[in-house]
């Protein structure tokens, strides 16, 4: 059953990053790469991550995404079609893109990962127990680190965003 | 001996010319007269005290004459060869001492007559003030080193000064010409200090003319290598003379010298006639025991072929030139040309040493009357404003002063007793006699030449013809005519000194005595020469020309230089202007410049080509990386196996 | 652990999914195109951690915290990312790369 699960969202995912990336129009794009993360956070579900699973939905499904599709509702015409790079490049990219792709399965495949047998389950105050524990194996400082960078993208996206009515609002103060 | 306050001669010039120097623009004239002429006497003044203390108090131990050293290592190569800075006091430093300061003094008192006026007056006394430093830092020096130093810095002045009126396009090709050749020969003589480095493992005059006790030559490592059939010793010694003669205008190095004269006149008086030129003369009595002793004197022998060769060589010429101060310039090469060829011919021990004391002995009163002749010269020429002798004539009448300072210069050195030039040139032409006749003959026959061409120049200024003047001229002023008397003075009695008492070859004093056969014969010749010379010029007659008509040929050679001015420029112009140096210089610049260019330009022309991958584009540089990335993964997991 | 799927097959996914956002990346020629790629290339690192993580080393978290940071990076770059595309598309009025060319030489 899993199995079957997995081969669907794993079929799902490739084919919508494939028409994500080769999509000519800007929102069905963003839309591909919705169906993208939802597969991630299948992934997460399927070996049993659900808080994980969760924030994936919420802050990429329900956040990034509105976020991207905002933007491309700003600057672009709905039904306008994107420029398409030349097929040379295309191919030449395809290519390096396929060696790569090669030489990464034949590193994976050449290596014998020591798998644990498990089925634990996770839930979320294990994750909030080493997130903000600050003993061995806690993360408190990672954390405030990312509160900290959250809060200056913030802070930076809104002054880059209004950047030049600020400055014109600080001209007339 | 205490001799630190020695450094106070040479330095007190060089802290004139400094004063002089950097406030050229605020010292009034009349002023920076006075300082030169003070300066100059405080060194003067040292000097003669230096020379009393050494020659008659501490000087001489057990009748030999010390050498005294103070001196500070400057540069340290090894344990013996090191570069020092320092004073060396024995016997010929000491005359020089005098010599140097002496003349300059008069110079500098002359100048202030004779330069007044001028709009660089202040800028001359200046050079006047570097220049009798360097001289007296050359000679003072402790080591080879530091005399080619000074030697440097005396052509640098020399060079200065002989470009003084460098408004006039010939003064400056003159001081090019004496900087040139002087340099060119300078350039053997720091090939053959570097040879001494080398070879004999110092720079040091005492260790290089050590002599042990049975007077024999320390320095026996001279025969350890060879060239072409010659010690390496005696190369150096003979490549120091190259520069010996560039400084001390030998044939063929003598070019410069006429030329030089374009200088103003108390500068020839100084440095064409006294003192720099006298410098190769100085060198060659410095490293005296060395030349001597080195592989049987090979390298003095030459010295003494070259001097007696120039002495006759500048003698001729200077029987036809009309220029008064280049007469005095070739009468000057000719009598350094006898000092090389005394010290050529002498030896080291005791009486046979007499060359070298002969040398020295015609140095000084060679110093003395020469400058009073050029001085004299000056005297005239500031009176009648020309350098010629066919705008003269008749000038006793209107200059006593200079008239008979003059002649007691012109007696002096045409060798008439009791004026100082007999003595010393008898003592030459002894010393010659005993060892070498040809040289006693050349040497003889240039004196008759020397008494000639003398009296010529002093028949032709003082009598012959009336000229009429457009302005009268007039006796020169009490500044001038002041040298005048005391260098006449000079010349009277600086003969009666007894040299052999002082300056010997190897410190010993020894007993001078005269040699009256061969005084005889000399003062005979120089007789001979002066009353031909009374018959030629005395009145105004065609003699002189008829005679001159019939040598043709010669005179016209002899007038010309030998045409050696001429050779120099063909071979320098032609064959290696044209034939090596623009060669060389079109290959310069095709193939060096242009290999160099080749690759710049190369390389700019890659740069463009390959720029276009610096396109700024994001997405090229992230094909770039992953590329990269994918090669480099490749290369290490499939090829790098191991 | 997903029952009978080994870890190889979850990585060949992972790959697949970083390659065709490399892909993207290099090919796309339009600044928001880009942000998806690179959200493509940021999901397929966050899903090799978390199962690194769940296959290897079950009885620690240390994936799954690196997985929340780079979702709250993700987050905050695009947010940043779609700041600066908006003030661009305000001042020159195109979101193309090739109209952001200027620095280059």
């Amino acid at each position: 059953m899993e199995k079957i699960v997995f081969y669907i969202l794993a079929l799902i995912m490739i084919v919508a990053a494939i028409a994500s990336v080769t999509s000519r129009q800007m929102l069905r794009s963003v839309i591909y790469l919705l169906f993208v993360l939802i597969g991630v956070a299948g992934i997460y579900f399927l070996i049993d991550y659900n808080f994980l699973a969760a924030v994936q939905l919420t802050v990429y499904a329900g956040g990034i995404i509105v976020l991207v599709i905002f933007s491309v509702l700003l600057v672009h015409h709905i039904e306008m079609e994107l420029e398409m790079a030349k097929l040379s490049k295309k191919l030449i990219t395809g290519l390096v893109c396929l060696i790569g792709l090669g030489v990464f399965l034949s590193v994976i495949y050449s290596t014998n990962f020591n798998v644990v047998e498990n089925s634990k389950t996770t839930d979320v105050s294990d994750i909030g127990m080493g997130l903000l524990s600050y003993g061995a194996g806690g993360f408190i400082l990672p954390f405030e680190v990312i509160s900290i960078l959250l809060l200056a993208a913030m802070i930076g996206a809104i002054i880059i965003g209004k950047g030049d009515k600020l400055t014109k609002n600080d001209d007339t103060l | 001996m205490d001799i630190s306050y020695i450094l106070f001669i040479p330095f007190i010039p060089l802290a004139v010319f400094l004063l002089l120097g950097i406030f050229n623009q605020q010292i009034k004239p009349a002023v920076s007269g006075y300082i030169g002429v003070l300066g100059l006497s405080v060194s003067a003044a040292l000097s003669y005290y230096t020379a009393y203390q050494y020659f008659f108090v501490v000087g001489k131990v057990d009748g030999v004459y010390q050498t005294f050293v103070e001196k500070t290592v400057w540069m340290n190569f090894t344990d013996t060869l090191h570069i020092d800075m320092g004073i060396l006091i024995d016997p010929i430093s000491v005359m020089m001492l005098i010599v140097v300061t002496t003349v300059s003094l008069m110079v500098h008192i002359y100048s202030r007559g004779y330069m007044k006026g001028d709009d660089g007056y202040t800028k001359f006394f200046a050079f006047l003030s570097l220049f009798s430093f360097s001289m007296l830092g050359l000679v003072l020096a402790t080591n080879l080193f530091q005399i080619y130093i000074f030697w440097e810095l005396v052509g640098v002045s020399s060079y200065l000064l002989i470009g003084y009126y460098y408004t006039k396009t010939s003064a400056v090709a003159a001081a090019k010409k004496a900087f040139i050749v002087t340099r060119f020969a300078d350039f053997g003589f720091l090939i053959g200090i570097l040879i001494v480095g080398y070879y004999a493992g110092t720079f040091d005059f005492q260790t290089l003319n050590a002599v042990n006790p049975e007077g024999e030559g320390l320095l026996l490592n001279w025969a350890s290598s060879s060239f072409m059939g010659l010690s390496v010793i005696t190369w150096a010694l003979l490549l120091i003379f190259m520069g010996g003669a560039g400084k001390s205008a030998m044939f063929p190095l003598h070019i410069w010298l006429p030329d030089a004269m374009e200088g103003p006149t108390p500068v020839s008086a100084l440095i064409h006639a006294a003192t720099m030129v006298v410098a190769g003369v100085y060198l060659v009595a410095r490293l005296f025991p060395m030349y001597y002793f080195v592989e049987g004197g090979f390298a003095l022998n030459i010295v003494a072929y070259v001097g007696a060769f120039s002495s006759l060589f500048a003698a001729i010429i200077a029987l036809t030139q009309t220029d008064i101060k280049r007469v005095l310039a070739f009468s000057t090469m000719s009598q350094i040309g006898y000092m090389m060829l005394a010290l050529g011919v002498s030896s080291y021990k005791g009486e046979e040493g007499v060359g070298y004391m002969a040398s020295m002995f015609h140095l000084f009163t060679h110093a003395m009357f020469k400058a009073l002749l050029f001085l004299g010269a000056g005297s005239v020429i500031h009176a009648v404003h020309s350098n010629y002798l066919k705008d003269m004539g008749g000038l006793r009448k209107y200059m006593p002063i200079t008239n008979i300072t003059f002649l007691i210069a012109a007696l002096a050195i045409a060798g008439v007793p009791p004026f100082a030039g007999f003595w010393s040139k008898d003592e030459i032409l002894v010393a010659a006699f005993e060892k070498n006749q040809l040289i006693y003959f050349m040497a003889l026959f240039v004196a008759g030449l020397t008494a000639f061409y003398m009296f010529r120049l002093y028949f032709g200024i003082f009598w012959g013809k009336d000229t009429q003047y457009k302005h009268t001229p007039h006796e020169s002023p009490i500044s001038m005519t002041f040298p005048l008397l005391f260098l006449a003075f000079m010349s009277i009695v600086a003969g009666f000194i007894p040299f052999s008492e002082f300056v010997t070859a190897d410190r010993v004093a020894f007993e001078g005595h005269l040699n009256y056969p061969m005084a005889a014969v000399a003062v005979g010749t120089g007789l001979v020469g002066i009353i031909l010379a009374w018959i030629f010029y005395k009145k105004e007659n065609d003699l002189a020309e008829r005679f001159s008509n019939a040598f043709g040929m010669l005179y016209k050679w002899a007038f010309h230089k030998f045409y050696f001015d001429e050779i120099y420029m063909f071979v320098t112009k032609k064959i290696v202007f044209n034939l090596i140096s623009t060669p060389i210089a079109k290959f310069d610049k095709k193939y060096v410049d242009g290999t160099m260019e080749g690759i710049g330009n190369k390389t700019v022309i890659i740069s463009e080509k390959i720029k276009g991958l610096q396109s700024g584009r994001l997405q090229d540089y992230a094909m770039f990386f992953v590329s990269g990335v994918v090669i480099v993964a490749l290369v290490f997991i499939y090829l790098w196996t191991n | 652990m997903i029952a009978g799927i080994s870890i190889y097959e979850i990585f060949t996914l992972t790959s697949i999914l970083f390659f065709i956002g490399i892909y993207g990346f290099i090919t796309r020629k339009n600044l928001i195109s880009i942000l998806i790629s690179l959200e493509l290339i940021l999901n397929a690192s966050a899903i090799n951690f978390v199962i690194i993580n769940k296959y290897l080393y079950p009885d620690v978290l240390q994936g799954v915290f690196f997985s929340i940071f780079i979702i709250a990076v993700a987050a905050a770059e695009t947010a940043l990312a779609v700041a600066i595309i908006i003030n661009l598309y305000r001042q020159i009025s195109s979101v193309e790369v090739k109209d952001t060319e200027i620095m280059k030489y």
